[in-house]
């Protein structure tokens, strides 16, 4: 029993997270005797009693789990424990659910845990369009039914979409760029690990007196400020899922340009490194920004601080300036690692070469600069200063321009190649363009100020983000597991149930989402319990597709779940593609490569003859001399 | 092999399948019946982004289409495809083009979106009040007319709603006006519209406001100008003192462009 507390675990973690709970709650009780408040009072929309273990109880869970272990030995002088690599690998599933800093590991911890809080989210919008099949309540009341749309959209923007990227990344972008793992190991670990935290806080609010937190994602004060308990567990669970992402993207910054192996230059780096660059770029500027309106609202609500209580000489619109500043990046940060993604499967799949690669890594650039400029295209009927709405709608049609460039070049890319489909990566990847164009489409109206003030928070913004998230990124996401699902497990899936899922989702995104656009215009407003029945026939319609959405997912499961356990063998580059990740074994060894692979040419070089992107150790017998001309960094005294 | 693409008959395609996409959608009143000066600019304005978005979706489809029909690999053809790394004057031009057609479609909303906030002389001010979850309206006259729940507007004259929002923020929308304004706590907006159709409508919340958004609605009734004034001068009640001391407290939350008429 004393070694299981010594020891970094569960045990230990289960310990950790009771006495931080008390912790908590101690210095809230202490506090508040000191300053002579009544110890338990709780009617005031603050409740410290919860919130301050809120904070203290997940930190304690993570020092008895072993996150800050090594850094904390470092910091008070004592001997650290020799690295022994037992954190290394998985060899048993339970390896899994251990602090453990392999990135590969990691990898699968993100994309499994993320995908159970995508069943999750997708269960909650089952029940919202089981309400919104008839007009009128029958399943659930009016604010249960807010709590379930603001829960849904949390979970799969904080803890599905965008994790989910850095996890897939995690996984396949250090052995992409040729390193044994990502910089920060144990960083990296404590990342993944206060994701789930956050996850389970966001489900906890259920539990919560006055139920979910049910202000919507945006949660824009001063209804935020007044709501019930529920909300705070947002505004703390927000702070983990936050810290887990900057923590994430700086890894994956130092690791993109201290690491890459030897040969290979920016311009050799696959455009899913690129794509996780940007990202990275766009995460470690623009997160911290919501983790502070968080705050803010916390504290107006814990402490009386009046950021935003106009009675109070707050700034009602400040909270929305600040929040989108981060919440309209955030939309490239959920999109630009699935657009790396494509144009892997897309060039693997055709064959052929990304047409204009410099072009497209600069597009990902330039939206990430166009990114920062553009917030406030939200907020065209908010009530801010009316004359900063032409120029942020200017910035906001402009970006419309990198967006179609990538377009484009993956429709290029498509021109003289061998388009292969048996992979339903691609077959997801082909759809994402054409679900993808369509909800660039209903952006760019989005942007024109005239039309937005008519279809502003109506029907019309559901369909746009949903084509643009679930038709935009989700796509991206299968086309990513089905990609690299023989790398991670060793093993494929069965590409007769994804056809099934592909067809089920592809006619489930456009069933479902196409119809929101017209009730939109035509006059229903988004986030209602209830419509006026001239909506019924459509939102039926709906909801149909939307079962049939739902069903398909389950196919996806069933497939994933069986596959890994029962599939066949996967050889080491099944789709015979370039990028390193495929030039060792499916799943990799334990520190990916034996000897770092050289890198002597660009990562797309399909139908070039004799090109190769990277020399492995044990094929540098018979690789080619390198020839002067394309690899211009080599010394000359190079062998 | 030959690199040469059918680009007559592609772009022929897309022109055709344009010309259809905009035949079936451009009648379709997609917002449904307009009842301001606003309608018709807004839905004009649709109209021309539908015939634009159309092109660049057919465009799109018939690029997707082509390349899979043309060069999907045969079965068993484990080849590649030709080393194409790109194309400097096609990849120019699709940044170019783009960015024309944005431009223009800013500039171009840019024209309505001042034709519609023009302010003309003489208009008719309203007082909106909003709360948890019911509307109200103040008319301006000696005695400050006060209507709950019930909006009248003449036909045919500008009206400045001038918004107060007494504890979250609502939003106040007519569709068939085509305007939306955010009603927010401590500052004053202005929503401009010129009513030109006579009958009855709803005012719609639509910025998420607690339990009973879905609920909190209005009637709107417009109706020619002596029904107005008859029906404001039957009007009873005053506008609440508390809801007048929002009026004088809220502050007006925008100010002229920098530079533009400052002190």
């Amino acid at each position: 029993m004393t070694a299981a507390i010594k020891r970094p675990g569960w045990t230990r973690a289960a310990l950790g997270m009771v006495l931080g709970a008390a912790f908590g709650v101690g210095l809230v009780v202490i506090l508040r005797e000191i300053s002579g408040l009544p110890i338990w009072q709780t009617e005031q929309t603050g409740y410290p009693h919860v919130v301050v273990p809120l904070v203290t109880a997940p930190l304690g869970f993570l020092l008895g789990f072993g996150a800050f272990d090594y850094w904390l030995r470092w910091a008070a002088g004592m001997p650290t424990i020799p690295e022994d690599h037992s954190q290394h690998g998985a060899t048993s599933w339970r390896d899994y659910f251990k602090f453990n800093t392999d990135h590969k590991v990691i990898g699968v911890q993100y994309v499994v845990t993320t995908f159970f809080f995508f069943f999750m989210g997708g269960l909650m919008a089952m029940l919202i369009r089981a309400e919104l099949a008839q007009p009128g309540a029958q399943i659930v009341d009016p604010s249960t039914y807010n709590g379930l749309f603001s829960t849904h959209a949390v979970l799969m923007i904080f803890v599905f979409v965008i994790p989910v990227f850095a996890g897939l990344a995690n996984y396949v972008l250090p052995l992409m760029i040729g390193a044994p793992d990502m910089a920060f190991p144990r960083l990296n670990a404590l990342s993944f690990w206060l994701l789930p935290l956050a996850g389970l806080m966001f489900l906890g609010s259920f539990l919560a007196p006055g139920g979910a937190f049910d202000t919507g994602w945006t949660g824009y004060a001063p209804l935020s400020t007044g709501a019930p308990l529920g909300q705070s567990f947002f505004n703390v669970g927000v702070q983990f899922a936050g810290a887990s992402s900057i923590a994430t993207a700086l890894n994956f910054l130092v690791t993109i340009i201290t690491m890459r192996a030897p040969g290979m230059t920016f311009w050799r780096m696959p455009l899913l490194v690129w794509a996780n660059l940007s990202t990275s770029l766009l995460v470690v500027a623009a997160t911290p920004f919501i983790a502070g309106v968080q705050f803010m609202v916390l504290f107006d609500r814990a402490i009386g601080t009046q950021f935003f209580e106009f009675a109070g000489g707050g700034d009602v619109i400040s909270y929305q300036h600040i929040f989108w500043f981060y919440s309209h990046p955030a939309v490239y940060i959920m999109m630009l690692p699935g657009f790396g993604i494509i144009s892997e499967v897309i060039s693997t799949h055709a064959r052929k070469p990304i047409f204009g690669y410099r072009l497209m890594a600069l597009a990902l650039i330039g939206i990430v600069v166009l990114s920062y400029s553009v917030w406030a295209h939200h907020m065209f009927v908010a009530g801010m200063f009316s004359w900063l709405r032409v120029p942020m709608m200017i910035t906001t049609l402009l970006i419309a321009v990198p967006t179609g460039i990538k377009i484009f070049s993956w429709l290029g890319t498509l021109f003289f190649g061998k388009i292969h489909t048996y992979s339903t990566a691609m077959l997801f990847a082909l759809a994402f363009i054409v679900t993808f164009t369509i909800g660039g489409i209903s952006g760019v109206m989005l942007g024109m100020v005239p039309i937005d003030i008519h279809v502003s928070d109506t029907y019309f913004i559901v369909a746009h983000i949903h084509f643009v998230l679930f038709g935009g990124s989700v796509f991206t996401i299968f086309a990513g597991v089905y990609h690299w699902f023989p790398k991670m497990t060793g093993r494929m899936y069965d590409e007769r149930l994804g056809r099934f899922h592909f067809w089920g989702t592809l006619v489930g995104t456009w069933g479902t989402f196409v119809p929101m656009h017209w009730v939109g215009m035509d006059g229903m407003p988004r986030r209602v319990a209830d419509y006026s029945a001239q909506f019924g026939d459509w939102n039926l319609l709906i909801s149909c597709f939307a079962f049939m959405l739902g069903a398909a997912q389950l196919v996806f499961l069933y497939n994933m779940i069986v596959s890994w356990k029962y599939g066949p063998r996967a050889g080491a580059n099944p789709w015979r593609a370039n990028t390193i990740e495929w030039q060792v074994s499916s799943p990799p060894p334990i520190f990916n490569f034996d000897e770092i692979p050289r890198v002597v040419g660009g990562p797309y070089e399909f139908g070039v003859p004799g090109a190769k992107h990277a020399i492995m150790a044990g094929d540098g017998a018979e690789a080619p001399r390198p020839e002067p001309a394309t690899v211009g960094t080599q010394t000359a005294g190079a062998p | 092999m030959t690199r040469r693409l059918p680009i007559a008959k592609m772009f022929g395609t897309t022109l055709v399948l344009t010309a259809l996409i905009s035949v079936v959608m451009v009648p379709i009143r997609w917002n449904g019946q307009g009842a301001s000066t606003a309608a018709g600019p807004i839905d004009t304005l649709l109209d021309v982004m539908i015939v634009l978005s159309a092109f660049v979706f057919s465009l799109v489809m018939v690029m997707l289409f082509y390349a899979l029909w043309k060069f999907k690999a045969k079965p068993g053809d484990e080849s590649d495809g030709e080393p194409i790394h790109g194309n400097t004057r096609l990849e120019i031009a699709w940044t170019l083009i783009p960015t024309i057609i944005v431009l223009f479609g800013g500039g171009y909303s840019w024209a309505v979106l001042n034709d519609i906030e023009d302010e003309a002389e003489n208009p008719l001010k309203v007082q909106v009040f909003s709360q948890q979850f019911a509307w109200s309206f103040g008319y301006p006259g000696k005695d400050e007319a006060w209507s709950s729940g019930e909006l009248h507007v003449p036909v045919d004259r500008q009206v400045h709603f001038k918004m107060h929002a007494l504890d979250v923020i609502h939003s106040f929308w007519v569709p068939e006006w085509r305007i939306k304004k955010d009603n927010v706590p401590g500052i004053v907006t202005t929503a401009i519209v010129t009513p030109n159709e006579e009958g009855t409508y709803q005012l719609i919340c639509t910025e998420l406001c607690g339990f009973g958004h879905a609920t909190m609605r209005a009637k709107v009734v417009v109706e020619s100008p002596a029904e107005f004034r008859e029906w404001v001068s039957g009007l009873k009640q005053k506008v609440p003192a508390p809801l007048m001391e929002q009026v004088v407290q809220d502050t007006e939350a925008d100010p002229l462009p920098l530079g533009a008429g400052g002190a």
